[in-house]
């Protein structure tokens, strides 16, 4: 009967619907969406600017007018005299001996002692009972500088009569430097350059400049200092990383660790610019002295003062090639200007010297980066962190080596792509699958957007030609350019740190349902770690509904979210707690039922979908019969594989855990007369092991694509040679790419398994940083014929006025 | 000074106010409305983006007592807006008190949203729920400002091209996404509204 009817209307054979049950919904794989959207599109969700206690200060930092100067005299009484002001605090007032503190070497002042190195120092604190009290009060504070001379490059830092930035310096690195203001110095020597140069039928060499970037994080760097009956102090504060915070803060306010409570508060963003203190001792400080909750927030100005940028850097680079195209040797020289003090340079020259040949086969190589000590504003890590400068360099030689070979730029690359196997010049392996000729294959095969694209049946749309709606052109003397790169990352802390972190998970049911928490230190930034979270515990746990704890010191370490790595270890050390619950779940379920089914004994079980099943899908038991009243936490460590030191003197060692690679094609119309440049397309391609979240994958990758466009036509904090001083801090005069600059950014993801990595993923939030800076570069080349070895380009580098 | 004003459909008053404050900071630090974000503070982000008046402003550069007698809409207040613009009730077209609670509705509140600690439940205006479904918001500092002015651009032009969309968003940064899965959300709530209307 049935069939007969279906036949009446469709023909036999006809495709049906199929329908399949999936595992636990939300697990890893789907793009769930962030649990926090809701909070932050009603503008509910807290973030560090908007703590707010009962009968709170507001603080404010008095920083230094001049780049490098003997402290003469500070004179804070007329500050202290005004109504509303609660305290004033200098140098004097710090109350350990404990006065410094830095990420790898603690070299930087809570508070100026006798001396400022940079523009912008803090010199002097305030606490008032209003923001523009405060201002004002410290507007009248008086210090009276004597100017020093000012170091500002590699050749007045090394010069024979240079000013030591840190003299009597008794870090680790001294004992290895070639003088007391280069921070850290690694060379790489691999096989040998000098014979393989010999082989060369062509070699090319150039000098590259990279400008000083920002971070530009939307929200300021920003707290709330509560102090506690006990003596110590509850901090609230956006940070990347809150017990790396907590081990320099506790010691200069002189408590334990366990009085200094801190509490991550939502973060506006970060790239690397929270990775550095800011204003949490000088909170902490204010709240002790005054017993009352002290919230400083900055404001863009100070912000552009308050945090690390990314290293300014000078390469020169050297590159040969047989006449069929195969790279013989590379040599190069990375100065990475560290600014006034340490913070994370170290870890960048590693970076730098150890990424600086790229994602290619290069036997040969011999390689040296430093970092300085001079008097520009401190630099430390901006996403992509030392292989972002490098890789502008390197794609800018492997252009120029393919003009030399009269070969097809993208060709060139390929034949010399790195594979999984290939050594790295530090002598480590790839040990995963390293897709570079085939990410290039991907961005260019894809069609190229139109010619003359801005030409509409009403004439020009100038929103889509340079210059844009300051109607500059309607397509006269505009020229395409396209252009390539590539480039690699790595992903986690290398260089033999113990880079680990720390998951509390906790099962139990709640009315009458399984339900997940997970509680990390992770820094939640806007990179959707915890939706992340959300999703592993599903899929480990069979649960739907998983409650995030916010991230706070009551927990064990997370690590910085940084350098890729937050999905990669944190996220493997929710799926090991995750593990270690499910397997006392099951222990629970084994006495309760055991004895009921010969699979509690014999089968791989697993928990899906509220379930306890075998793994041929038979259902042995719910876990909320299973769980009852009982609760089941366990909080553990979890660390990824051990890395080495690079050797001081060779750079060679297992310096990494895993690397992340993207391509991108950029397409650019450069308006030849008034130097304006208007990026079409920006494509990109990633390999990614697997996204977790895809629609977050894409959103990173974008993300990281505009921050590289940015440095390329716009961003560079201008610092003058003469003052060391800062000419642009605003976003007036220090430009971010706004949705007009930035144009479509088609994605094209690989998911490669890193088979050492948790469900084979890959930190993916850096790669796309790297590349596409010098894709537009070498588009804006391509489309003018002009050298352009320094980024940011600016219009007078293309009309040559 | 007092500054008295709207915001949200509810009358305000600021006592103490300087001066010098600006419309973001009584917002924020005397009105308890800190949805208005302060990322530059000299209207160069638009992440401070609110409506006076119907006209989509940067707060921070409007004076407090700029404000006084007029009405203010945050992105606290966007989902109300937009029902009642639904309604057909925004920008005054119903008389007395827009954007005031009346007597039926007051009766007939509830607690809104199931879940207090996230919010779900909670009755979004269509900007924002296509900003969580298109994935647009990462640190979500841009998020207010940038829903303020996509719902205002949304009322003009219903239908945008992309171009029209980057013109209006041009005044506001945002330094997570690169702006991509942004405009799939005002796209997509461009299109949830047509199809709305061809519903009705």
């Amino acid at each position: 009967m049935t069939q007969h009817t279906r036949v009446a209307s469709t023909p036999a054979g006809t495709p049906t619907d199929v329908t399949q049950g999936s595992r636990t919904r939300g697990g890893i794989g789907e793009s769930t969406l962030r649990p926090d959207g809701t909070l932050k599109v009603t503008g509910e969700f807290a973030y560090s600017s908007d703590m707010w206690h009962e009968d709170m200060l507001w603080g404010q930092i008095l920083r230094s007018t001049v780049a490098h100067a003997e402290i003469v005299s500070i004179d804070t009484s007329e500050a202290l005299a005004q109504a509303g002001v609660y305290a004033v605090l200098t140098y004097e007032d710090l109350p350990t001996e404990v006065r410094n503190y830095g990420l790898e070497i603690q070299d930087t002042p809570v508070l100026a002692n006798g001396v400022v190195r940079h523009h912008g120092e803090p010199v002097a604190l305030v606490a008032a009972d209003h923001p523009e009290t405060a201002r004002r009060a410290a507007a009248k504070i008086k210090v009276e500088y004597r100017e020093l001379p000012v170091v500002t490059d590699e050749a007045s830092a090394v010069a024979e009569d240079a000013p030591l930035l840190h003299p009597g310096r008794d870090d680790h690195h001294v004992g290895h430097v070639p003088h007391p203001n280069i921070v850290h110095r690694q060379p790489i020597v691999r096989g040998d350059a000098d014979a393989a140069a010999a082989r060369a039928d062509v070699v090319v060499s150039g000098e590259y400049t990279f400008g000083m970037q920002d971070q530009a994080f939307l929200g300021p760097e920003s707290g709330l200092a509560v102090p506690a009956e006990d003596g110590g102090v509850d901090l609230y504060v956006a940070t990347q990383w809150l017990h790396s915070d907590l081990r320099q803060i506790a010691p200069v306010l002189g408590l334990p660790e366990e009085k200094v409570r801190m509490t991550l508060s939502g973060v506006g963003g970060a790239f690397g610019g929270r990775e550095d203190l800011s204003m949490q001792i000088h909170a902490c400080l204010l709240a002790l002295r005054t017993g009352k909750p002290v919230k400083i927030v900055y404001n863009r100005f100070e912000s552009f003062f308050g945090h690390v940028h990314r290293h300014p850097a000078k390469l020169w680079y050297e590159h040969g090639a047989t006449r069929d195209g195969k790279l013989t040797h590379m040599r190069c020289r990375i100065v990475l200007d560290g600014g006034a003090y340490a913070s994370a340079s170290p870890a960048v020259v590693g970076n730098a010297s150890s990424l600086s040949v790229g994602p290619y086969v290069v036997d040969d190589v011999d390689i040296e980066a430093i970092a300085l000590y001079t008097n520009n504003p401190p630099c430390g890590a901006m996403r992509g962190f030392g292989a972002v400068q490098a890789c502008f360099a390197y794609e800018a030689q492997m252009d120029k080596l393919a003009a030399a070979l009269d070969m097809d730029p993208v060709a060139l690359r390929q034949l010399n792509a790195m594979e999984q196997g290939t050594l790295l010049p530090t002598g480590q392996p790839v040990d995963s699958p390293a897709p570079v000729a085939e990410l290039l294959r991907r961005v260019k095969s894809r069609p190229l957007p139109p010619e003359r694209q801005w030409e509409t049946t009403e004439g020009a749309d100038v929103r889509a030609l340079p210059g844009g709606l300051s109607n500059t052109t309607h397509g006269e003397g505009v020229v395409r350019g396209v252009g390539y790169a590539v480039g690699i990352k790595n992903v986690g802390f290398s260089e033999g740190f113990d880079d680990y972190s720390t998951a509390k998970v906790r099962m139990e049911v709640v009315g009458g349902e399984p339900v997940a928490t997970v509680h990390t230190a992770m820094a939640e930034v806007g990179q959707g770690g915890i939706t992340v979270h959300a999703q592993i515990a599903r899929t480990e746990l069979g649960v739907t509904q998983v409650t995030i704890n916010p991230a706070d010191t009551q927990v064990g370490s997370a690590g910085s979210t940084s350098a890729s790595r937050q999905t990669y270890v944190t996220g493997g050390a929710v799926r090991n707690s995750c593990e270690l619950v499910r397997d006392k779940v099951l222990e629970i379920g084994r006495r309760r039922f055991g004895s009921y089914h010969p699979a509690w004994a014999t089968a791989e079980l697993l928990l899906e979908g509220g379930k306890v099943v075998t793994d041929g899908g038979e259902v042995l038991a719910d876990l909320a019969e299973v769980l009852q009243d009982e609760v089941v936490e366990v909080e553990a460590e979890w660390r990824h594989r051990p890395t080495e030191a690079f050797d001081l003197r060779t750079g060679q060692g297992n310096g990494h855990v895993q690397y992340s690679f993207a391509a991108h094609r950029a397409v650019v119309e450069v308006d030849t007369e008034l130097g304006l440049v208007k990026v079409i397309e920006l494509a990109c391609a990633q390999d990614v092991g697997k996204a977790l979240n895809p629609l977050s994958v894409i959103g990173q990758i974008q993300g990281g694509t505009t921050q590289g466009l940015g440095v390329a036509v716009m961003e560079e904090i201008i610092v003058d040679p003469k003052t060391a001083k800062v000419r642009n801090p605003s976003f007036t005069d220090y430009l971010i790419p706004t949705i007009l600059d930035t144009p479509t950014i088609p994605v094209d993801v690989l998911e490669l398994a890193d088979e050492h990595a948790p469900y084979g993923l890959r930190g993916i939030g850096e790669a796309p940083t790297l590349s596409s800076t010098p894709a537009v570069l070498a588009a804006i080349r391509n489309a003018t014929g002009l050298e352009l070895n320094r980024t940011p380009v600016r219009p007078e580098h293309l009309t040559g006025t | 000074m007092r500054v008295n004003f709207t915001v949200n459909g509810r009358r305000q008053e600021a006592d103490d106010v300087w001066e010098g404050e600006s419309l973001l900071y009584v917002l924020r630090e005397r009105l308890g409305l800190p949805g208005s974000k302060n990322a530059c503070e000299q209207g160069e982000c638009g992440s401070c983006t609110v409506r006076l008046d119907g006209v989509p402003v940067c707060s921070c550069l409007v004076a407090a007592g700029q404000v006084e007698g007029r009405e203010v809409v945050t992105v606290e207040g966007l989902a109300d807006y937009a029902r009642q613009r639904e309604e057909g009730c925004a920008s005054g077209a119903c008389g007395g008190a827009p954007g005031g609670t009346s007597l039926q509705d007051a009766r007939g509140w509830s607690a809104q949203g199931t879940d207090s600690h996230t919010g779900e439940g909670t009755e979004l205006a269509p900007i924002q729920q296509a900003f969580i479904d298109a994935g647009a918001v990462q640190c979500g500092f841009c998020t207010p400002g940038l829903l303020v002015a996509a719902d205002e651009m949304l009322e003009r032009n219903p239908s945008p091209t992309d171009e029209d969309i980057r013109e209006a968003l041009s005044g506001n940064l945002c330094r997570c996404t690169g702006y991509e899965k942004i405009l799939d959300a005002v796209r997509l709530a461009a299109a949830r509204q047509e199809r709305q209307e061809e519903a009705v």
